[in-house]
């Protein structure tokens, strides 16, 4: 410990420095109960500090202790309201542990993220004994996930709002993402939806800057996405990005957007986790679903010893209640592993998850019927991978194709087509039983004969891949089982 | 204008047997599975005619091809399109929904622009096709 040991093992109350884990914080008999909450942190403890203290030290520090004896504990049930660290496994080949710490529901209050995170991940991060700490994942027992509202429609809701079905959706970011005027940048929004896109979605710090105001932006894309709607007879949306400084500037912007008639809005997540959860019930109330889009996140996210891990922000999001998020595209631009990226994808839309090592799941999971976030690709993904997104991400997700989309030769109508053209072919092959991770190319190529567009798109992108090692991938080491 | 509702739409229109390998996929997955038509294809037009009740506990896709084709002949100048039906606990939805008929002519949609204070507009969608003045426009 940073702070000097004691020599001889001190009476529990007496005044001064008790080791955590002989304060009650580790206690491997303990038998975690249906309604804790269970977190799996990964750490390194400092030279000198015994792995079994510094898991104590996580329990204490993210509950009730602080760093000497008070005599004040005993006026409460202390040991009711102390998180219990009941394992801790040191993790092969490297200097790290996975401590699993439990937690009484009593911890928490009701619905709030804010409450829950400023426990689970307030002061410990920065508590010197420890070298570096990684929330892995946490089980959030039904007793917690029924106290939120989850995401405003859902992943049916929104299917049957949208009247679209059996595929995953299509979007595509603007680009440029900064500088365009409002009338250009509605044009981008028009060809990509006419052309065969179901969204378009401005990007995240699109918000209302000089070159264009957010109500200018607003106005010009209701009418591309109403053009775009008439013209196909679908239903079109554009992401209006109502990420601003104030929940005030926020609520006005949303509900610009809900009276000019979008479907949907976005929000960022730098906007916070109370934010978060204002814009979800104002989404609710009014109809409209939410996107949100996960930016800064890699600062927190990426380091494999540092931080909280992906699947808990998933988590934390799908209670706090988004209707997208994106989670990972694999074969894209940005990190993320198969395994992992699956794991998101799954704790995102499923309602019951057993543990599962391979794909980075610590704990089992059941969301009680709450609805399923839509897990967003998004990020240097084009229409020749397309079997690969369909095998890997599956049909309840949202794939975006920004460059993949803007850039095509002909245009972005064009753009637009090659990738619906693509996706339909390749789920219209799945259905019919064919292996379409194999035979994918095939299938792209048959169906690039019939269409022009798509056969410029995989000319033109055909060798373009982002073959780089993840950061941040599973260990498989053994699970608990409960 | 071509409709662009339904999976398929992007591709060209399914023959029979294409259509077969769609209804026996979602068979397989034990969906129940109905036939719809209407004049109005309007994105909005949430409640399509139902021809006949939705088919259960299918094994083979006949009855549904049957159907379809008993549709289409009463109602040769409409929509028709395949729902199946997933009614597994988290879903009970649509699992897949494509056109198998269209008319002859599509006759589209019209946009409705109401323009209102503050550069404001109120947008809606006409369907040309049960539109009497719009008959025959063409879609914008």
């Amino acid at each position: 410990m940073a702070v000097k040991q004691v020599g001889e093992k001190k009476e529990r109350w007496a005044a001064g420095v008790t080791p955590y884990s002989e304060m009650g914080f580790y206690n491997p008999d303990y038998v975690p109960r249906d309604s804790d909450i269970l977190c799996a942190f990964r750490f390194v403890p400092q030279e000198g500090v015994e792995p079994i203290e510094g898991a104590a030290a996580v329990a204490g520090e993210s509950s009730t202790a602080t760093w000497t004896v008070v005599w004040t504990d005993r006026l409460s049930a202390h040991e009711h309201y102390q998180a219990k660290c009941y394992r801790v496994d040191p993790v092969p080949g490297t200097n790290q542990y996975i401590a699993y710490i439990a937690y009484d529901l009593d911890l928490f209050e009701e619905g709030s993220i804010a409450n829950l995170t400023s426990s689970i991940i307030g002061n410990v991060f920065g508590f010197k004994a420890l070298r570096s700490l990684r929330l892995e994942d946490m089980r959030i027992p039904p007793h917690y996930v029924k106290t939120f509202q989850g995401p405003p429609h859902g992943i049916v809701m929104e299917r049957e709002y949208l009247n679209k079905y059996g595929r995953p959706l299509l979007g595509a970011t603007v680009k440029p993402k900064l500088g365009l005027s409002a009338r250009h940048y509605g044009r981008v929004v028009y060809e990509a939806l006419r052309g065969g896109l179901d969204f378009t979605k401005d990007d995240e710090n699109i918000n209302s800057q000089p070159f264009m105001r957010w109500r200018d932006r607003f106005l010009f894309c209701m009418e591309a996405v109403s053009r775009a709607a008439a013209k196909s007879g679908e239903i079109k949306g554009h992401y209006m990005n109502v990420t601003a400084a104030t929940m005030e500037d926020m609520y006005e912007r949303a509900d610009f957007a809900k009276e000019l008639g979008s479907v949907i809005i976005m929000i960022d997540l730098t906007v916070g986790y109370t934010a978060i959860q204002s814009m979800s019930r104002w989404a609710r109330r009014n109809g409209v679903l939410l996107h949100l889009h996960r930016a800064g996140h890699g600062t927190f996210t990426r380091q494999k010893t540092h931080g909280v891990s992906f699947r808990v922000i998933a988590k934390w999001m799908r209670l706090a209640g988004v209707d997208h998020l994106h989670a990972g595209t694999v074969v894209g631009k940005l990190e993320g592993d198969p395994s992992s990226v699956r794991g998101f994808y799954d704790t995102l839309r499923e309602d019951k998850l057993p543990p599962n090592p391979a794909l980075g799941l610590y704990f089992e999971q059941d969301w009680a019927s709450m609805p399923g976030t839509m897990p967003v690709a998004s990020g240097g993904i084009h229409a020749g991978q397309m079997h690969l997104l369909l095998h890997h991400l599956g049909e309840d997700c949202v794939l975006q194709f920004g460059g993949g989309t803007i850039g095509h030769p002909d245009g972005i109508a064009e753009g637009a087509t090659a990738n619906r053209v693509a996706l339909e072919a390749l789920v219209q092959a799945r259905n019919e039983g064919h292996d379409t991770l194999a035979e994918g190319p095939e299938i792209l190529a048959k169906a690039a004969r019939l269409s022009p567009a798509l056969r410029k798109a995989l000319d033109i992108w055909k060798d373009v891949t982002f073959d780089f090692e993840s950061t941040d991938t599973p260990d498989m080491v053994a699970t608990p089982s409960f | 204008m071509r409709l662009t509702q339904g999976t398929f739409s992007y591709l060209p229109d399914l023959d029979d047997e294409q259509i077969r390998a769609q209804v026996q996929y979602c068979l397989g997955r034990g969906w129940a599975v109905a036939v719809e038509h209407t004049d109005d294809p309007h994105p909005r037009n949430v409640y399509w005619d139902m021809s006949g009740l939705p088919l259960f506990d299918l094994k083979d896709s006949a009855p549904v091809l049957q159907e379809i084709a008993e549709c289409r002949r009463a109602h040769p100048d409409h929509y028709v399109r395949v729902n199946g039906y997933d009614s597994r606990l988290g879903r009970q939805t649509i699992g897949l929904s494509f056109i198998v008929n269209r008319p002859q002519h599509e006759p589209g949609f019209r946009l409705e622009r109401q323009e209102g204070s503050d550069r404001r507009v109120r947008y809606s969608i006409r369907s040309c096709a049960t539109d009497g003045e719009g008959r025959g426009r063409k879609g914008e």
